[in-house]
């Protein structure tokens, strides 16, 4: 056992820090400023050799172990710099289903950020429940024509690609009906219409209405019917943050919580903070190691998200702590937090996850 | 970087745990048991856990036997005389003292502590009722006589040792306390049906296991850092890990009561015992919120 680096990972640290030196200020890291760069940033990462790690080297990634996504996180956190673009979730999901074809078709441009994509998952009557998804795509000769409306998409407005999900055999129970598809942005039959959150940001997600979409047959991810198996790969995935690298955010603001303290004895809410971001922090890095022995994506990743919600919301009332409501950059970061509890399958619905799947305690 | 345990250590821990499983109180009647402790008191000295340090083992395996004998309320010494030996080892039967009062004494006879410098003995007077049932507290007799002394550093190191010791305890005993507690919810029967088939109960659960869960993660980091770091930063790794697994544990337990309902607020359940066990190893060596610094990892 060693939490130490070794010596290639310290000079992969080294060249990673070197590196943001001269780039990590370049870039804005959080509200609309972020979401307006975040395509540039995530190129400039991509074209210095940073991001992608743990990917196929065929599709633009390393072949690097997992655990190198930890240095980065810790690097890009003490650096002051954005979060890495989270879109692991989405090349698990194309990676793990897809066919070769598909595969070297997008993985390329959506690791190199060339192309960007967003998540066709949700509906206004499709939340936590899913599987209850009513987005058709029906078969027209060598094409699927698609109707319905997503929402809670994140990137829609700059996603040149929507991974989404439709029902193709509404007579099939309702997890067995479902297929994904790589549907085009732009053309006709799709609209997008950005959403504010709460925080005030209106370019991290939209809606989507698709009104006679077109995709070809050849897009489909997967067999028919291999929806739901997709979609649980990628939830899956969008809950651990050591896919997401959310780590980094919470670590700067934690920096940035402190420096704005004065006097040697931090106030409460920030000491808890500092608590919960190490924890986290050495808890994506048990994890990740413990993929060395090729442990899979299971349940566990709820007990990963409810860790990183907390830590995520331990945060935002620390940034609430020492700025109060009047703080606009601290509050829309308090705000932000409020989130972390829905995205990605609420806590709830983690909870209930744990329960039935870890702790045995169905019906 | 690999912080995955090995081989060597995944043994040491399935031996612990299956002497704590096999010989451990499993009600609270057990606790008074003399035989069950006696079997239980040569069991644990035929391992020589209590020399751990001394044969060589790091903070991590320290941790690992003291997080399974809390899981189980193990009732004979495992940390206090660890962590003597730490301090001067070959003195037999020995155990600490902290703020005057020897920790952790069934069957210990001399209980060291440490005095700015220097490392101090004393012999073991009468047990003084505590909070703990499982590990007794006793007043110190005579004056305590100096048997060595301490660098800055050793003095350090040890009080990280101290500080991951008790945290490991605070894994184990809410690690403990969430399996009854789960075992329970699985069983008992309320309008037909399995308490945990409810919602309210089983998030209340899976919340408690995502924070043994956390208390793994930010732990194992500490008993780490315990040879491998230096001294300030080892007891600042340590200092977070016991925040942490403190509030963890208190939750994690007062759940478990919870879960229990009216049986859970009895003496006969052995959730208060784990409570009890978690309050008092969180008193020993202390960590205050305040003394969470400025520097970041």
């Amino acid at each position: 056992m060693d939490f130490r680096d070794s010596p290639e990972e310290a000079a992969f640290r080294d060249r990673l820090r070197a590196w943001l030196t001269e780039h990590a200020d370049a870039f804005p890291t959080a509200g609309d400023a972020y979401w307006a760069r975040q395509g540039e940033w995530h190129r400039a990462l991509h074209a210095a050799g940073f991001f992608g790690l743990s990917w196929p080297a065929q599709y633009g990634g390393h072949d690097l172990p997992p655990v190198y996504d930890v240095i980065l996180d810790e690097e890009l956190a003490r650096a002051g710099a954005p979060a890495r673009p989270s879109l692991g979730y989405l090349v698990q999901g194309l990676g793990r289903h897809g066919g070769e074809e598909l595969r070297s078709r997008f993985l390329p441009g959506m690791i190199d950020g060339t192309e960007r994509w967003c998540q066709g998952f949700s509906e206004p009557g499709a939340g936590s429940d899913l599987a209850s998804l009513t987005t058709t795509a029906t078969r027209d000769g060598d094409t699927y024509v698609v109707h319905g409306h997503k929402i809670w998409t994140s990137y829609s407005d700059v996603a040149d690609w929507c991974l989404l999900l439709a029902r193709t055999d509404p007579a099939a129970p309702r997890h067995k009906g479902i297929s994904a598809f790589i549907v085009a942005m732009a053309q006709p039959g799709v609209e997008q219409k950005p959403l504010k959150m709460m925080s005030g940001v209106s370019r991290e997600f939209g809606q989507v209405f698709l009104d006679g979409a077109t995709v070809p047959a050849d897009q489909m991810v997967g067999a028919p019917g291999e929806g739901w198996a997709l979609a649980m790969t990628v939830v899956g995935h969008e809950r651990e943050p050591s896919t997401l690298g959310f780590t980094a955010r919470y670590g700067k603001l934690v920096r940035e919580l402190v420096d704005h303290t004065p006097g040697d004895t931090l106030p409460p809410e920030v000491a808890w903070a500092v608590v919960e971001t190490e924890m986290l922090r050495l808890h994506v890095r048990r994890r990740l190691s413990e993929q060395l022995d090729g442990v899979s994506h299971g349940p566990e990743g709820s007990l990963d998200k409810l860790l990183m919600t907390w830590t995520e919301q331990t945060v935002g009332h620390a940034a609430l702590a020492v700025g109060g409501a009047g703080d606009p950059d601290l509050l829309h970061a308090y705000l932000y937090s409020r989130a972390q509890s829905v995205m990605g399958g609420t806590s709830q619905i983690q909870k209930n996850i744990i329960a039935a799947r870890i702790l045995g305690l169905g019906a | 970087m690999d912080v995955r345990l090995t081989a060597e250590q995944r043994q040491l821990r399935d031996a612990a745990a299956g002497l704590a499983d096999d010989l451990g109180p499993g009600s609270v009647l057990d606790l008074d048991d003399a035989e069950r402790t006696g079997r239980l008191e040569k069991a644990v000295g035929a391992t020589g856990w209590r020399a751990l340090r001394s044969d060589g083992a790091s903070g991590v395996e320290v941790a690992l036997v003291v997080e399974e004998f809390g899981r189980r309320l193990v009732d004979v010494p495992l940390l206090g005389p660890v962590l003597a030996d730490d301090l001067a080892p070959g003195i037999s039967s020995a155990t600490v003292a902290v703020d005057g009062r020897a920790r952790d004494t069934r069957g210990m006879r001399r209980a060291l502590s440490v005095e700015g410098d220097r490392v101090m003995s004393a012999e073991i007077g009468p047990l003084v009722p505590g909070t703990d049932l499982t590990r007794h507290a006793a007043e110190l007799r005579g004056t305590p006589e100096q048997i060595g002394t301490l660098s800055d550093e050793a003095a350090v190191r040890w009080r990280a040792l101290a500080v991951v010791a008790t945290s490991a305890d605070l894994l184990g005993t809410a690690r403990g306390a969430h399996t009854l507690a789960r075992d329970y919810a699985r069983i008992r029967e309320q309008y037909g049906r399995t308490i945990g088939s409810y919602q309210a109960v089983a998030h209340l659960l899976a919340e408690a296991l995502a924070l043994v869960e956390g208390s793994v993660s930010v732990l194992r980091h500490a008993a780490w850092a315990v040879d491998e770091l230096p001294p300030a930063e080892a007891l600042r790794a340590a200092r977070i890990a016991k925040l942490y697994c403190a509030r963890a544990a208190r939750t994690v337990c007062e759940t478990a009561v919870q879960v229990h309902g009216g049986t859970g607020n009895t003496w006969e359940c052995l959730a208060h015992v784990h409570l009890r066990r978690a309050l008092t190893s969180t008193d020993l060596f202390p960590v205050r919120l305040e003394e969470i610094d400025r520097g970041l990892s």
